[in-house]
């Protein structure tokens, strides 16, 4: 028998925006039950690995309209106008409320909140602590949620399936990773906040939790993904292991070089005008590579890179500013970037992408709602802008929350029998998969060829043919991948299991990801086909909404909303 | 790039249902020159036997799940380079935890000290105020200033990821394994520095208890293995004296007087 839990509202996953949705929830009412369910300990969420800082208006030289303005355009006009406005008005108040929750920010000499450059800012809004503002929120987050005992942590919990019923959400169906046992847990409002998919692709900052579980999970509980086919490159990872070097890095004034020691962004017309090395991020990674494809990058045991200058910037402020980033460069790459260039490349960073969201975090089911990266409430565009991820984690976190808080109070009861019957269907599953000898595929091996796919198809540069083939190769897999053959068939703590549930989430999104990609015939932030290098807002000036179906994706239209901005020409 | 090198790995296996004790199994693997201990392990679990586990994610030195032993020294494996070791490693669990499977411990209790320490700002009777400018439309309403010196008071306490190592390598935690622990009390002193928190008194009350900082021997275990530079050995001591020093005005001061 599965074991039944009850709660008011649920929160799939315990990152940025996960846990400040639960303090939102236990802030509105703390008589409500909220259950907040990750896969692993809160603190090990993939928001601890952010570094540069948070973006909200905190200076005298700056507006919300201009940091509305820098967002439209850095999303090139594909970012939802109201979504961007109410997020500019929230930022402020959600970042000064971390702060008063302990956060450890940066500080100018009177005490007050520093603020640094970033890509595409046209002013200094960046809020920081030296270059963990992730770590720092994170945690910060996660120590205040303890303070609500309305707050019941579901540790180590791997979600494997929303439950359903006449079209309504009403809970989660949930694998103890410890115990091994199916546990049904229901709700009337479920928050899913459980960050993006990068490791659909071999090289990324992601950590290994990022399989994009949310969005598959929606995604097959028929709510739609919306712009999937935007991936960001984030312009400066490691070679070897993908791990971030912040933009920070650029926003205290380093500078990229090529083999020639040549500052590219300044000598060569790459767009981003003056901005130079903080032109956004979309810019900059396709600058990179087309500076190796003219033969100006350095050759390395990875590949071709180029070079992070941060040596004029002096030890001291490297010290107090970036510490992070050197001790990252000392340990992953051998590099002091007191005294050297560190060696970068881009990056699979960031889904612009994510479960179609509203600007209430609501989705088209009832009592659904998502938050963060997981979410698309259309933010982000075709391309996001650095430091404005964490700071829709809260101010999105927050609105999911509250907008839980009132959703459930008209809310019917549900059918215990029929929810019942799916969990005791969904163990049966999950059972049938645990220890699979019959199959005949290694999981690492797909993962390895969906990886290779998406990279060849769905890089910086896309081209026509390579993403039709990508789709072609991904619904391949999607047959392969339900013929695993598993060796644990242990109970407690069985790794294997999980990882295929997480590779066929993997694989869901991938499929989103090309086929989304492969039907765009244009170029737009993120996403440069070389077979048709302009914007074409005649024909593509709207969202891509795709559909969960057993015979592959099904791709419609959604209008952005525009209003304040109008689509021009974008260039820095 | 220099060449692969082949390794042998002893690695703790253990599953509840089937195990009474732990055991060992030894894989050899091709590795690369600059591999990480992580890296060997998930290249095992990944095309060499999947039934091994393991907790990992960042990869990158932050996230704290990738604590073990490694030639019995308790290490963040994703930071530890192989290159610093012989042809043969051994990987265990973190010791004084409870295995829970394979190198997998257990966190329940290090979560309730964790918690035990009131690890969140509390409030001083003038936050109302301060939440009610941050409610308002003005921009910079609503934050507290902060000196670079406030700052440092407690910033290195806070640098914390809860990788758990400092408890493998504590001896009062290997005999006592209710002590409260480096982690979770820096923790606790962090917030006490922090001069945005009204709750030291709160904390002091809970460090003079049994298993807390009168408790630690200071052997400075924590503070050598500690991956991030915490040093929660000097945020016990500090607590220590605070706790004593809170303690004592209490005879001359009525609680709730002045400081």
């Amino acid at each position: 028998m599965v074991e039944v839990f009850r709660h008011d509202v649920i929160i799939v996953g315990g990152g940025g925006a996960g846990l400040r949705a639960a303090i939102a929830v236990a802030e509105a009412d703390p008589s409500l039950s909220c259950a907040v369910v990750s896969k692993v300990y809160p603190m090990r969420s993939h928001t601890v690995s952010a570094e540069g800082g948070s973006a909200a208006v905190a200076r005298d030289d700056d507006s919300l309209e201009m940091h509305g303005y820098d967002t439209v355009k850095g999303s090139d006009f594909l970012g939802d106008q109201d979504v961007i406005q109410y997020f500019v008005e929230q930022a402020p108040k959600e970042l000064s409320q971390l702060e008063r929750w302990g956060c450890p920010f940066s500080r100018n000499e009177d005490g007050t909140v520093a603020t640094r450059a970033f890509g595409g800012m046209t002013t200094k809004r960046t809020w920081y602590a030296a270059d963990k503002i992730g770590f720092h929120m994170l945690h910060t987050l996660f120590q205040t949620s303890m303070q609500h005992d309305s707050v019941v942590r579901y540790d180590e919990h791997f979600v494997t399936k929303l439950l359903v019923d006449e079209g309504q959400i009403r809970g989660v169906v949930a694998l103890d990773i410890r115990t091994g046992n199916i546990k049904l847990i229901l709700a009337n409002a479920v928050i899913v906040t459980t960050g993006g998919g990068g490791k659909v692709f071999p090289f990324t900052t992601n950590g290994m939790i990022k399989t994009g579980d949310g969005m598959a999970l929606a995604y097959r509980a028929g709510v739609a993904l919306k712009d999937m086919e935007f991936v960001q490159y984030h312009p400066t990872g490691l070679p070897g292991t993908g791990i971030l070097i912040t933009e920070a890095t650029r926003g205290e004034g380093g500078h990229l070089k090529n083999s020639e020691g040549e500052r590219f962004l300044v000598e060569y017309d790459y767009g981003v005008g003056k901005k130079a090395e903080l032109g956004p991020r979309d810019m900059i990674s396709r600058a990179i590579v087309q500076e190796i494809e003219a033969g100006r990058g350095v050759q390395g045991p990875y590949g071709q890179f180029v070079n992070l200058d941060l040596t004029h910037l002096g030890e001291e402020k490297l010290k107090s500013r970036l510490p992070f980033v050197l001790e990252l460069a000392r340990t992953y790459v051998g590099v002091d970037p007191v005294t050297s260039p560190i060696p970068i490349r881009p990056v699979v960073h960031y889904m612009m992408g994510g479960i179609d969201t509203d600007i209430t975090a609501g989705t088209s089911m009832p009592g659904l709602y998502a938050a963060g990266e997981t979410a698309c409430g259309s933010l982000n565009g075709a391309n996001r802008l650095g430091s404005n991820s964490l700071t829709e984690c809260l101010v999105f976190g927050a609105r999911a929350g509250n907008e839980a808080v009132e959703f459930i109070k008209g809310v019917s009861a549900a059918n215990e029998d029929r929810l019942k019957a799916q969990g005791e269907e969904e163990a049966a599953r999950i059972e049938n998969l645990r220890g699979r000898q019959k199959g005949g595929e290694k999981i690492s091996q797909i993962r390895r060829e969906l990886n290779h796919t998406m990279e060849e198809g769905c890089g910086v540069y896309r081209k026509q043919e390579s993403m039709n083939a990508t789709v072609r190769e991904v619904a391949s897999l999607r047959g392969r991948v339900s013929d695993l053959k598993l060796e644990d068939s242990s109970k407690v703590f069985n790794t294997e299991l999980i990882a295929a549930l997480e590779l066929v989430n993997l694989v869901d999104v991938a499929e989103a990801v090309a086929v989304s990609a492969a039907h765009r015939k244009e170029s737009r932030g993120a996403h440069t086909c070389r077979d048709f290098p302009v914007r074409d807002d005649q024909n593509y000036l709207y969202h891509t909404i795709c559909h969960f179906d057993a015979a592959g994706p099904k791709l419609s239209k959604k209008d952005v909303t525009l209003g304040t901005w109008e689509p021009e020409e974008r260039k820095y | 790039m220099a060449e692969q090198k082949t390794r042998k790995f002893v690695i703790t296996r253990f599953d509840p249902d089937v195990d009474e004790v732990p055991k060992t199994q030894e894989y050899e693997i091709p590795c690369e020159p600059d591999w990480k201990v992580l890296d060997a392990i998930n290249f095992i679990k990944d095309e060499v036997d999947s039934t091994v586990s393991h907790r990992w994610s960042c990869r990158m030195a932050v996230c704290g799940s990738c604590g073990m032993m490694v030639n019995g020294a308790p290490k963040l494996t994703c930071k530890t380079s192989l290159a610093d070791y012989g042809d043969t490693v051994e990987i265990e669990p973190l010791a004084n935890f409870p295995i829970v499977k394979d190198l997998v411990v257990e966190l329940e209790g290090f979560m309730d000290k964790f918690k035990a320490v009131k690890p969140w700002i509390v409030a001083a009777k003038e936050e109302a105020e301060v939440k009610a400018m941050a409610d308002s439309d003005t921009m910079k309403g609503g934050t507290n200033r902060q000196s670079a010196e406030e700052l440092l008071e407690f910033k290195q306490f806070s640098m914390c990821i809860n990788c758990m190592l400092c408890y493998s390598a504590c001896p009062v935690v290997a005999n006592e394994p209710d002590f409260l622990g480096p982690a979770a009390i820096a923790l606790g002193h962090r917030y006490n520095m922090d001069n945005r928190d009204a709750g030291e008194d709160e904390r002091n009350e809970i460090f003079r208890g049994e298993g807390t900082v009168f408790s630690c021997s200071y052997a400075n275990e924590c503070s050598e293995v500690c991956p991030k530079g915490v040093d929660p050995a000097a945020a016990v001591n500090q607590a220590k004296f605070n706790a004593v020093i809170d303690w004592a005005t209490g005879f001359v001061v009525p609680r709730g007087g002045a400081k």
